[in-house]
C-alpha cells in the first residue's frame, strides 16, 4: 500500500501540478485539497485518468469548520474562541472519498467553499451519479448548494425543517419540538423546553498527552 | 373504453415490506412504475451529530444502533477509525475474536435479510428456518456481551473482555420439563468456543435448508431471475457496495483487496455473481453465509490454541483491570479519567472502512485534539443503495419493488443514522 501511496503521489503531482493546494499523506492516507474553482476539471480526470482510475466515489460529506480546535460552548454550541488560531481557509468544505478498484486505492479530497455566508460549489452528480443523494444531504445538513444539482431539496430532516442542523452554531436539542395539542386536535410545534446542558466538558490537552502518539 | 391515466401512489411509511419507515412515491402508468422517489429520514436521529457532543467512548453503543441487524461490523469500523488516529496495535487474540464476530453477525444479517426477502415475496417458511439459528446466534451475543442486539463489545484497542467459559442455560418451566431442558442444553455444557464448533457444524445443512426451499423454486426464480438488473458499469456509477457490487460479476472485497484484523490470515472465498438480477444476489449471499461458516471455524481452533490479552494494555485508552483498580490508587484515578473525561484523540483525520454485511460500512472521523470527536460522518451501504432504487424500479412491476427493496438489505438505522 505504502509503494501505491508514494507512486499516487508522484502521480497526482505530474499531471495536476499547479492546481494542487496541497498534497498531504497522513496515516497511510492521502489527501488533495483542490480549490473550487478547479474541482470539476481535477475530479472528472480523477476518474478518466488510466493512470488514477477513481471510479468510484465511496462517501461525499460535509464538514463545517467554524470552531476546530475551540472547546468553548454556550447552550449547547460550540462557539469560536478568540485563541483558536484559523486552521482553515474558510468555514465550509466538502470532503470525497474516492476508490479506484483497478488501482486498490483511496483517496480523500476536500474543497474549500469560497463564501462562509453561501457556501457554492460546483456538484459532481455528472461525475459519479451517486453523489446526487450525498449533495441532497449536504445541503439538508449544513446547508451548502451545489450548482447544476438536478434535485435540491432536503432529504434526511422532516418536511418544513428550518436551518442546517449539523452547522456547529445549531444547538444540539434543536429550535423547536412537537408535541400532541388536545385542544387543536393536531401536532403542533413549539420552542423547546429542555435547558442545554453538556455533561461531559469538550477538552482539548496539550500534544502527547499521556504518552499518545 | 375507460381512459387509463398516469398515478401516483404513497408506498409506506408503514408497510411491512419496507423494512422499517421508508416512504416510497411512485408514479404509475398501470401497474407500471415510471419513477420512484423514496422519502427517507423518518428515522434521523442525527448520530454524527450526538456524537460531536459526547466522549468517544459513549458513542460507541451508537454505532449499534445504525445497522441494527449487524451490530458489531458497525463497531469494528468505528473503533478501527479511532485506532488509526491512536496508531494502537490491538493485541492479535482481540483481532482473531473481532473476525469471528464479524461473520458471526455477517451470517446473522444474512439469515435475517433471507428470512426477510423470502417472506416479502410470498416464502413463509424460510424465515422459521431462518431465524432458528439466528437464535442461536443472539446467545452467543449474550454470553459474550451481556446484550443480545446492541452488545457494544468492541472497544478502541481491543474487546471488552475475552470469551466465556460458559453459555447460559435454559432452565426447567411450565413449558419445558427437566428431560426437555436437558436436551435443549446439550450443546451448551462447554464454553462458547464449544458451542460455536456445534453450530459450526450443523449450520452447512441448514443451509442446504434453506436453498431446498428457495434455490430451485420455481415461483422464487418467477419473482427474482431478471428483476432489478444492474449492469457492473451501473453498479460502479451508482456506488454500490458489497453482495450489490459482487452480484453484478465484480471481484471486490475489503477482506481480501485491502484485508484488516487478520483477514490475510484465513482462507476463504469471495462469490461473485454473473446477471446483476435479485436471484444472483441471493445465491452470492446465501454462498457468504457457508464462507463465513469457514472462517468462524479457522478462528475457533486459532483462539482455542492461542491465549493471550484481549485488550490494549494501555490505561489512557482501555480501563484498569478491576482489581487492581480497587487496590491501586494509580489505577483508580485512570479508570475515573476514562470514564469523565475520556480518551484523547490526536489531531487528524481517518477514514476506516469494513466489509459489513451490507457492504463498505465507513466510518471518517476529524479530531482536533479534544476528548470528542470534531466531526464524525458515517458512511451507510445501504445510503447508496437506496439511492438507487429509482433507476433499479423503473419500467418494472410494484409488486417487483418489493423485491428490489428486499434485494438491496435496506435498514433504515443506516440509511437514516
Amino acid at each position: 500500500m505504502a509503494a501505491n501511496l508514494n507512486l499516487l503521489t508522484t502521480n497526482l503531482n505530474a499531471i495536476f501540478a499547479n492546481r494542487i493546494v496541497s498534497l498531504e499523506n497522513m496515516l497511510g492516507e492521502l489527501t488533495l485539497v483542490v480549490s473550487a474553482v478547479d474541482m470539476l476539471e481535477v475530479l472528472t480526470r480523477l476518474r478518466d485518468d488510466p493512470d488514477l482510475r477513481f471510479e468510484q466515489m465511496m462517501d461525499l460529506c460535509g464538514v463545517d469548520y467554524f470552531t476546530y480546535g475551540s472547546d468553548i460552548c454556550e447552550g449547547g454550541a460550540y462557539l469560536k474562541s478568540d485563541i483558536a488560531p484559523d486552521a482553515y481557509p474558510s468555514r465550509f468544505a466538502v470532503v470525497y472519498h474516492l476508490l479506484s478498484l483497478t488501482h486498490n486505492i483511496r483517496l480523500r479530497v476536500r474543497v474549500f467553499a469560497v463564501d462562509d455566508d453561501l457556501p457554492i460549489l460546483s456538484s459532481v452528480v455528472n461525475i459519479w451519479p451517486c453523489a446526487n443523494w450525498y449533495e441532497r444531504e449536504a445541503f439538508d445538513l449544513y446547508g451548502i448548494v451545489f450548482t447544476d444539482h438536478p434535485d435540491l431539496r432536503r432529504l434526511l430532516t422532516d418536511y418544513g425543517f428550518v436551518g442546517n442542523p449539523f452547522r456547529k452554531d445549531f444547538p444540539l436539542s434543536g429550535h423547536v419540538e412537537m408535541r400532541y395539542d388536545p385542544e387543536q386536535q393536531r401536532v403542533i410545534y413549539q420552542p423547546v423546553s429542555i435547558e442545554p446542558r453538556e455533561l461531559v466538558p469538550r477538552i482539548i490537552r496539550e500534544e502527547h498527552y499521556g504518552g499518545l502518539k | 373504453m375507460a381512459e387509463i391515466k398516469n398515478y401516483t401512489m404513497n408506498f409506506g411509511p408503514q408497510h411491512p415490506s419496507a423494512h422499517g419507515v421508508l416512504r416510497l412515491v411512485l408514479e404509475l402508468d398501470g401497474e407500471v412504475i415510471e419513477r420512484a422517489d423514496p422519502h427517507i429520514g423518518l428515522l434521523h436521529r442525527g448520530t454524527e451529530k450526538l456524537a460531536e457532543h459526547k466522549t468517544y467512548l459513549q458513542s460507541l453503543p451508537y454505532m449499534d444502533r445504525l445497522d441494527y441487524v449487524s451490530m458489531m461490523c458497525n463497531e469494528h469500523a468505528y473503533v478501527m477509525a479511532i485506532e488509526k488516529l491512536l496508531a494502537l496495535e490491538v493485541p492479535l487474540r482481540a483481532q482473531y475474536i473481532r473476525v469471528m464476530f464479524d461473520e458471526i453477525t455477517r451470517v446473522m444479517n444474512h439469515l435475517l435479510w433471507l428470512g426477510a426477502h423470502a417472506l416479502d415475496i410470498g416464502a413463509m417458511t424460510v424465515f422459521l428456518y431462518a431465524f432458528r439459528e439466528r437464535e442461536d446466534l443472539m446467545d452467543v451475543y449474550e454470553a459474550v456481551s451481556g446484550a443480545r442486539l446492541h452488545a457494544a463489545y468492541y472497544r478502541p484497542g481491543g474487546v471488552y473482555r475475552d470469551l466465556p467459559d460458559s453459555m447460559p442455560l435454559y432452565q426447567a418451566s411450565k413449558i419445558h420439563n427437566a428431560k426437555a431442558v436437558k436436551k435443549m442444553n446439550e450443546n451448551r455444557e462447554g464454553s462458547l468456543l464449544d458451542f460455536m464448533e456445534d453450530f459450526t457444524t450443523r449450520f452447512p445443512t441448514c443451509v442446504d435448508e434453506y436453498e431446498t426451499l428457495l434455490t430451485d423454486n420455481r415461483i422464487w426464480k418467477q419473482r427474482t431471475v431478471g428483476i432489478g438488473v444492474v449492469t457492473p458499469e451501473r453498479a460502479l456509477a451508482l456506488g454500490f457496495s458489497g453482495p450489490m457490487l459482487r452480484g453484478s460479476g465484480i471481484v471486490w472485497d475489503l477482506r481480501k483487496k485491502q484485508p484488516y484484523e487478520v483477514y490475510d490470515r484465513i482462507d476463504f472465498d469471495i462469490p461473485v455473481g454473473v446477471e446483476g438480477d435479485c436471484y444472483d444476489r441471493y445465491l452470492v449471499r446465501v454462498e457468504e453465509m457457508r464462507q463465513s461458516n469457514r472462517i468462524i471455524k479457522q478462528c475457533i481452533s486459532w483462539l482455542r490454541q492461542n491465549p493471550g490479552p484481549v485488550i490494549v494494555n494501555n490505561f489512557k485508552v482501555a480501563p484498569p483491570k478491576r482489581e487492581s483498580m480497587k487496590q491501586n490508587m494509580e489505577e483508580l484515578i485512570h479508570h475515573f479519567k476514562l470514564f469523565t473525561e475520556g480518551m484523547h484523540v490526536p489531531p487528524g483525520e481517518a477514514y476506516a472502512a469494513v466489509e459489513h454485511p451490507k457492504g463498505e460500512f465507513g466510518i471518517y472521523v476529524i479530531s482536533d485534539g479534544a476528548n470528542k470527536p470534531y466531526r464524525l460522518k458515517i458512511r451507510a451501504p445501504g445510503f447508496a443503495h437506496i439511492a438507487a432504487l429509482d433507476e433499479m424500479a423503473r419500467g418494472h412491476m410494484i409488486a417487483d419493488v418489493v423485491a428490489i427493496i428486499g434485494t438491496q438489505d435496506i435498514v433504515f438505522g443506516e440509511v437514516d443514522r
